[in-house]
């Protein structure tokens, strides 16, 4: 419904974004093809020539892969059900009537607005450091042996941690959820004879599972490329190197650039199985 | 000057032709009114002489200049939208200085224009105000002064006063007028509504599925529908159609006659029935009749006193001068 | 609507949620309250809680030491410069799908949205290389693009889901006056959709701020914003955990104000308009 004129205007318009992302995409994507089939070193002899699909077979075959793996599906995996439990409930009960709502959903929501980094530093030190960390301090006052929390149970640190920084979120978007519900269908549940389970179960949960599959789906993508919270606490020790930290690893701190492009083709294509899920959603809403 | 000519214009959304091509003339100074049933591409047609919307094909000239392929501000014609479409960020003074404002006019000229419109149309009070803080009337009001103080050569009115309630409505359609004969514009005005096509307009143009069913003034529709369509749409109560014998007789596939153009009486007529529901309107009253013979039931208009009811027997006369005869196609015969 | 409940309710709601609320947002306090103690009563056993030597002592010497101001100008420039380009370049993009809409426009969206979705680590070398070949590495212009890039899909998102919710007859009304393509996106969309605007500068300025792969892995002394400036704590020497407070808190408070301020628009901007 326009005309000519605007139509051309409208193409040229949108020129720019297009043609910017379209070259942030492809560029660094062909890039990243190509060297995934050579062997290129670039402190150690640089371009060493092709070698086919070597890279894609010693990447998964390499003692590290399936580790990486199971330490990113482990991380994800908590993270997802902590935050989308917790959510929920904190999301129920942020909907009820009580005094200093809006200051309560503040504090809920803070641990969001903290850059990585810092998220990192204050849990590893002041919270995990076994001599000094409130936790520490807490395990004396109790009697107990303080725990060493980034060597001896690295895995749920760094899980512990990420679900802080990830659980307002999950919140935020259940609430918002939440609060979109019909109180009619609420009350005529009621008047039908359901009780508190009943209702949380037939029409609460059902009418929070379009947004529960945005919140898994979005801190999906998020959650695969975590790095800043792994760089800061452990550098990957103690069993907590996950999938991106290890091509990281490979492309930057042992500059093996064939290898690690073909673990970033790896990522690349996981991350794009989520992502279809979660734009068959989007796309879906875009219509109406 | 405001004379727009249209030349074989047509219009298709992808492969859905709303508008056939169709000529359309339209004279200095002319009040024209689009009238027809919703999605009878009255509105599109509208568009596409705004230039908002691209003709598939043909011309269009304004003031004999070929104005086919100008933007819409480039061709001299304002517009009063259907929501008014008043910018809510702006005060009404700037609101209506706005097209002034894009025409590059010194500020004390669109000042002195804005007053002016202002004071004609009863707005100076509100000047400084948000449309969010006018009522509806005041918002068209605006709307209207937007589009005069750039002295257009036409007026376009996409169905202006459908969002006013009935008796804002009946005001604004006497102000609207009343502008007409001041300041001798052309104005092209679109409606669904034929009271306000019977009572504004010079010419009428009746649209149906795209198509110029008839061009004309409102007693020529009235008078002399061309076809049933345009018959059964001018004028209210909508005229009666009967078919068959009754037709026959008078050597046509259908005859159709306005309820003001029957005689009644409770004693003697050509056609005899029952009262059905009847409304009352004081100065006169409908009847909805069940002739006896007739597939359906006739409306006629009656003295508001008669003092007929639900049931009674009824005795209608149709007047032949007012008949209108229509061949099985539906087209009049003369 | 609102229903009656009885004040018992009401004081167990208030109670339950507090507590919770102040457990969530307890390392961002301790955090706030520990940059004012000394280093000793940082460690203190028991903690110790408001009754301290309040001191502004570590944010001297966090700024003494490491400069932080040059980190926060980086912080700023780079976040505050990557939304104002993106916005600039999504805005008449923006504009175009809302208000002239072809058969393409949801795929383009999609489209727009899957860049996304690429994990940064899979093209860290490509950009990489790049940044060298063009002189960008640990440039600010060369973060400020690619942060530009990387939320421009969110930017153009957001845009267009507020500018769909502007009649368009707005707009028509304006080139009826006469208005150009650029008068009407200044004078007119532009006003209009200003909420909407500054929302989607906030929430990008946040993202932006908070952005720790690229700040982390493109920069060294000369651009590193407050993201780089704290991981360079990591390694401790000695008594620090209140100058790594007081550099926390400084390098976290000005998003937690920004922040607070857009966590409705947040849902929105997240979940690219699929929650409201």
């Amino acid at each position: 419904m326009a005309t000519h004129h605007s139509r051309s205007a409208a193409r040229l318009m949108m020129a720019p974004t297009v043609i910017l992302l379209l070259g942030w995409m492809l560029v660094p994507l062909i890039m990243t093809l190509y060297f995934s089939f050579k062997k290129y070193l670039p402190l150690r002899g640089g371009d060493l020539g092709w070698v086919g699909f070597d890279n894609y077979v010693r990447f998964v075959t390499s003692s590290s892969f399936w580790p990486s793996v199971a330490t990113t599906l482990f991380i994800v995996g908590c993270v997802l059900a902590i935050t989308v439990i917790l959510g929920i409930l904190l999301a129920m009960l942020l909907d009820q009537p009580m005094w200093g709502q809006g200051i309560v959903r503040i504090l809920v929501i803070a641990p969001f607005f903290v850059m990585p980094t810092v998220s990192a530093l204050v849990w590893k030190n002041m919270f995990m450091d076994p001599t000094n960390g409130i936790l520490a301090h807490l395990w004396r006052f109790f009697g107990a042996e303080p725990v060493e929390w980034l060597s001896q149970a690295s895995l749920q640190s760094i899980v512990m941690i990420v679900s802080w920084q990830w659980l307002p979120f999950a919140t935020l978007i259940l609430l918002t959820a939440i609060q979109s519900l019909d109180s009619e269908q609420l009350e005529a549940s009621e008047m039908d004879g359901a009780n508190h389970l009943k209702r949380f179960w037939y029409i609460i949960l059902p009418h929070l599972g379009r947004a529960i599959t945005i919140v898994v789906l979005i801190q999906t993508i998020f959650l695969l490329s975590i790095f800043a919270e792994i760089f800061v606490t452990t550098a990957g020790a103690f069993g907590t190197k996950t999938l991106t930290y290890l091509i990281f690893q490979r492309v930057l701190e042992s500059q093996n650039v064939g290898l690690g492009s073909a673990g970033g083709v790896y990522a690349i294509i996981l991350a794009n199985l989520v992502a279809i899920f979660l734009m068959r959603i989007v796309g879906k809403n875009l219509d109406t | 000057m405001g004379q727009i000519n249209l030349k074989k214009v047509s219009k298709s959304f992808g492969n859905v032709e709303v508008i056939p091509p169709l000529d359309l003339e339209i004279n200095d100074g002319e009040f024209v009114v689009f009238v027809g049933p919703s999605g009878c591409g009255k509105s599109t047609l509208l568009r596409l002489i705004a230039g908002l919307e691209d003709v598939t094909s043909g011309e269009i000239a304004i003031d004999g200049q070929d104005a086919t392929g100008l933007p819409p501000a480039k061709r001299g014609l304002a517009m009063v939208f259907q929501s008014y479409a008043l910018y809510p960020h702006m005060s009404v003074r700037k609101n209506i200085a706005f097209p002034l404002k894009m025409a590059g006019l010194p500020v004390e000229e669109r000042n002195r224009r804005v007053e002016e419109a202002a004071k004609v149309l009863n707005l100076t009070d509100y000047l400084d105000r948000r449309p969010g803080q006018l009522s509806g009337g005041q918002r068209q009001r605006v709307a209207i002064g937007r589009s005069i103080v750039r002295e257009p050569e036409a007026f376009l009115f996409d169905e202006p006063l459908s969002n006013l309630d009935a008796a804002l409505r009946m005001g604004m359609r006497l102000e609207i007028s009343e502008l007409h004969k001041r300041l001798e514009t052309t104005m092209v005005y679109v409606t669904h509504d034929q009271i306000e096509a019977m009572t504004m307009a010079d010419k009428i143009v009746v649209l149906q599925a795209g198509v110029i069913e008839q061009v004309g003034s409102p007693l020529e529709l009235y008078k002399r529908p061309c076809n049933k369509f345009v018959a059964s749409f001018i004028g209210s109560p909508k005229m009666n159609f009967v078919e068959g014998e009754e037709a026959a007789k008078h050597d046509a596939h259908t005859i159709g006659i306005r309820p003001e153009h029957i005689a009644v009486s409770s004693e003697e007529g050509l056609w005899a029935g029952k009262i059905g529901v009847s409304e009352h309107l004081g100065s006169d009253t409908f009847f909805h009749v069940a002739v006896e013979g007739f597939a359906e039931s006739i409306t006629v208009r009656a003295d508001g006193e008669i003092g007929l009811e639900y049931g009674d027997q009824i005795y209608l006369t149709p007047k032949l001068d007012n008949l209108h005869k229509f061949d099985a196609d539906g087209l009049r015969i003369e | 609507m609102a229903r009656a409940v009885s004040s018992q309710r009401k004081l167990l709601n208030t109670l339950i949620a507090w507590s919770l609320g102040l457990i969530i947002f307890f390392p961002i306090l301790w955090t706030i309250l520990t940059s004012f103690k000394t280093e000793a009563q940082a460690i203190n056993d028991p903690p110790i809680f408001f009754f301290f030597d309040w001191t502004l002592e570590n944010y001297a010497v966090v700024q003494e030491r490491s400069n932080y101001m040059r980190f926060l100008w980086n912080s700023i420039f780079i976040a505050g410069g990557s939304t104002l380009l993106g916005v600039l370049i999504a805005v008449p993009a923006a504009w175009s799908m809302a208000f002239v809409p072809s058969k393409r426009t949801k795929d383009i969206l999609l489209w727009m949205l899957s860049t996304k979705m690429l994990p940064a680590v899979g093209v860290l070398y490509p950009i990489y290389l790049l940044f060298i070949e063009l002189g960008l590495l640990d440039t600010r212009v060369g973060l400020v693009v690619v942060l530009m890039l990387i939320n421009l899909p969110i930017i153009v998102w957001m845009l267009y889901s507020y500018f769909k919710e502007i009649p368009g007859e707005i707009l028509e009304a304006a080139r009826m006056d006469g208005a150009s393509l650029k008068s009407e996106i200044l004078y007119v969309l532009t006003p209009m959709a200003i909420p909407g605007i500054a929302s989607t500068v906030l929430l990008n300025i946040i993202l932006a701020w908070n952005e720790a792969f690229w700040t982390l892995n493109l920069t060294a002394a000369k651009a590193a914003p407050l993201t780089a400036f704290i991981a360079s704590y990591s390694s401790p020497e000695g008594l620090f955990f209140a100058k790594l407070s007081a550099a926390s808190t400084m390098a976290i408070a000005p998003i937690l104000i920004l922040g607070w301020f857009s966590q409705k628009q947040l849902v929105r901007g997240l979940t690219f308009g699929a929650v409201k």
